[in-house]
């Protein structure tokens, strides 16, 4: 009962906010609902036993990735959003088709999913097992993401930069 | 003790929106944030089929998406940055110059 | 216990807390005008009350009196949520910090913490990440240009610390191989050579770690001497210039309850937590170890004070450069070192 309660009231926040950053004009609010979307997909994860991915969740995405999101729309000032002939088209037709596909793929999801139920808590999530896992079964995965994460670094320093920073260096080296 | 299936419903809904998002909105940073959505639904949906399964596999996975998301928005919005500066606008339409 | 049991005890807990929580940030803000002014061979507050004991209230009812402005040209909603933001993550972390040990009140056995969560030091850490949404988006809507400037300089300067401090916790993490902040303070009890207290910082042999952590918390909190964002003579008062009364009121709390957190946190991770000497009866063996955890945390909010009264503050690209290339490459050296010390020694 408690746990149906719980997953309600944050599933709730969930796709309030998700349905907020559609409806929004303006890009700050968007990315304001999303975070809200994150912190309650936390809370969701902890419902399941994942308490580990939970705040993983919360210090990564919501604490760093939408960082970022909110630093560029402050930076470039990006302002009301305006509708154009192609988006109207696609308000248009889209919404009802899709508010129709996932009430189906809902209805088929509920009925014949072929799942059972999940207790609360259920999953064992305490860190050292999953960093047993981490560094023995998953250990090739684990380098190469950080090397991913070292040429994004570079790719985003270079991509940013301003183009005359990059003359100067030239000129110099 | 509720089904899984409402983890997975929950799951659908978000990726249905972020889908929904980055196919109506003008704004760049809205597209990019709706593909956050989308990514954040598949975690929901491999952490709860991990919860049902019993198997921690799908928590480190997680992992790996949440760190493969935070590559993709820095090089993302370094391109946005990068579009801006030239294009001097955020709206996907204005953007065309290769267009016929 | 039962839910309800379980409920009402939470919430009594909670309300405690806060109180106690926004009653030390009240104080230390007259510890510091104190301290601040004896270092500077001055007073500090000595009219309202005895030794100016009074002053928090009569600061307080200032606040409340004073005229609330909303500049003309901000955005709203942000300007009006984005304080209130930054007193909530800022008060809600301390519900993860524990200040002793598990006491029977009755028939209650419960811990004196609100929340006994496995995972609470990263709790701490990613609601310090989320305390940044609180300065970022009072830069922006305040729809000034001192404003935007010193809310971007104040959130860059928390995000590439919140790296540091991070990393400088993952030594004692090795060493006690649990993210749960009482196992801990439990590791740290007892006594080795006789009578050094087995404290992280001397039988874990962090003091590396300590001198990264204690410098990443002072970049976190924004205080001197990496203050550049809300130096006076920097960009008028950074993100907090289009803000009076109540508003400010909220931030300069936020401030303060972060700079206890922050302490707790260390007091809990490096120098033993309630750990001390017991003694006397039951009861007052519940409640000594409450009173060694608030000495250390006194410690440290004095460290903080003394530290503001002596150091001049840093250029912010002095600062930058300080916090990714001194002090992340230390704190990693600091996590290889610990991490070879415990394999090679079991």
């Amino acid at each position: 009962m408690v746990h149906l309660i719980l997953f309600s009231v944050f599933g709730l926040i969930c796709i309030a906010g998700a349905v907020n950053l559609l409806v929004q004009s303006h890009p700050i609010n968007s990315a304001l609902s999303l975070i809200a979307v994150m912190a309650s997909l936390a809370v969701e994860y902890m419902l399941l036993g994942a308490e580990f991915v939970a705040v993983i969740q919360v210090i990564i995405y919501a604490g760093a990735i939408m960082v970022l999101f909110v630093f560029v729309i402050m930076l470039l000032n990006a302002g009301q959003e305006e509708r154009s002939k192609g988006s109207r088209v696609a308000l248009l037709f889209g919404i009802p088709a899709t508010v129709v596909g996932s009430a189906i793929g809902a209805w088929v999801l509920i009925e014949h999913s072929g799942t059972g139920n999940v207790a609360i808590g259920a999953l064992p999530g305490p860190p050292n097992q999953i960093a047993e896992l981490l560094f023995h079964d998953f250990l090739l995965p684990f380098e190469i993401t950080s090397i991913l994460i070292l040429i994004a670094i570079m790719g985003a320093v270079v991509l940013a930069a301003r183009p005359e920073s990059v003359q100067h260096t030239k000129k110099e080296g | 003790m509720i089904p899984l299936s409402y983890y997975l419903v929950l799951s659908g809904i978000l990726f249905t929106c972020g889908v929904l998002g980055f196919l109506i909105k003008r704004n760049i940073i809205t597209i990019f944030m709706s593909i956050e959505l989308m990514l954040n639904g598949v975690n929901l949906s491999f952490v709860a089929f991990a919860a049902q399964w019993h198997v921690l596999g799908g928590q480190v996975f997680v992992f790996f998406v949440m760190v493969v998301a935070a590559a993709e928005a820095a090089v993302g919005l370094a391109i946005i940055i990068a579009v801006y500066r030239t294009r001097e606008t955020l709206n996907v339409d204005r953007i065309d110059l290769l267009k016929l | 216990m039962n839910l309800e049991t379980f409920i009402i005890v939470s919430v009594i807990k909670i309300v405690i807390a806060i109180i106690v929580l926004l009653t030390a940030v009240a104080y230390t803000v007259w510890l510091e005008r104190k301290v601040v002014g004896h270092i500077q061979n001055r007073w500090g507050p000595t009219r309202v009350g005895p030794f100016g004991l009074l002053q928090p209230l009569a600061d307080g009812l200032k606040f409340i009196f004073k005229e609330d402005l909303t500049p003309p040209h901000v955005y709203k909603p942000l300007f009006i949520a984005a304080p209130m933001i930054a007193l909530i993550f800022a008060l809600t972390s301390i519900s993860v910090i524990p200040i002793g040990n598990w006491v029977t009140i009755g028939s209650i056995h419960t811990p004196l913490e609100i929340t006994d969560v496995n995972v609470g030091l990263l709790i701490v850490l990613g609601i310090t990440s989320l305390g940044v949404y609180g300065v970022a988006l009072a830069g922006w809507s305040s729809n000034s240009k001192y404003s935007l400037l010193g809310g971007l300089r104040a959130s860059a300067q928390m995000v590439s610390y919140e790296v540091s401090l991070g990393l400088s916790l993952v030594g004692v993490l090795i060493l006690t191989g649990s993210f749960n902040l009482r196992d801990i303070v439990l590791a740290q009890s007892g006594t080795f050579w006789g009578f050094i207290p087995r404290w992280n910082i001397f039988h874990g042999l962090q003091f590396v770690a300590f001198f990264v952590y204690l410098i990443a918390a002072y970049a976190e909190t924004n205080r001197v001497p990496f203050d550049l964002p809300e130096a006076e003579t920097e960009l008028v008062a950074g993100y907090h210039t289009e803000y009076s009364a109540m508003k400010f009121a909220m931030f300069f709390m936020a401030e303060y309850a972060n700079m206890i957190t922050v302490a707790c946190l260390a007091s809990l991770l490096f120098l033993g937590g309630w750990n001390g000497w017991l003694f006397g009866p039951a009861w007052l063996k519940a409640i000594l170890p409450v009173f060694w955890f608030g000495l250390r945390v006194f410690f440290f909010l004095f460290l903080y004070i003394w530290v503001r009264g002596t150091l001049p503050r840093f250029r912010y690209d002095q600062l930058m450069a300080f916090g990714w290339k001194f002090l992340l490459p230390l704190a990693l050296a600091n996590t290889v070192v610990t991490g070879l010390v415990v394999a090679l020694r079991s």
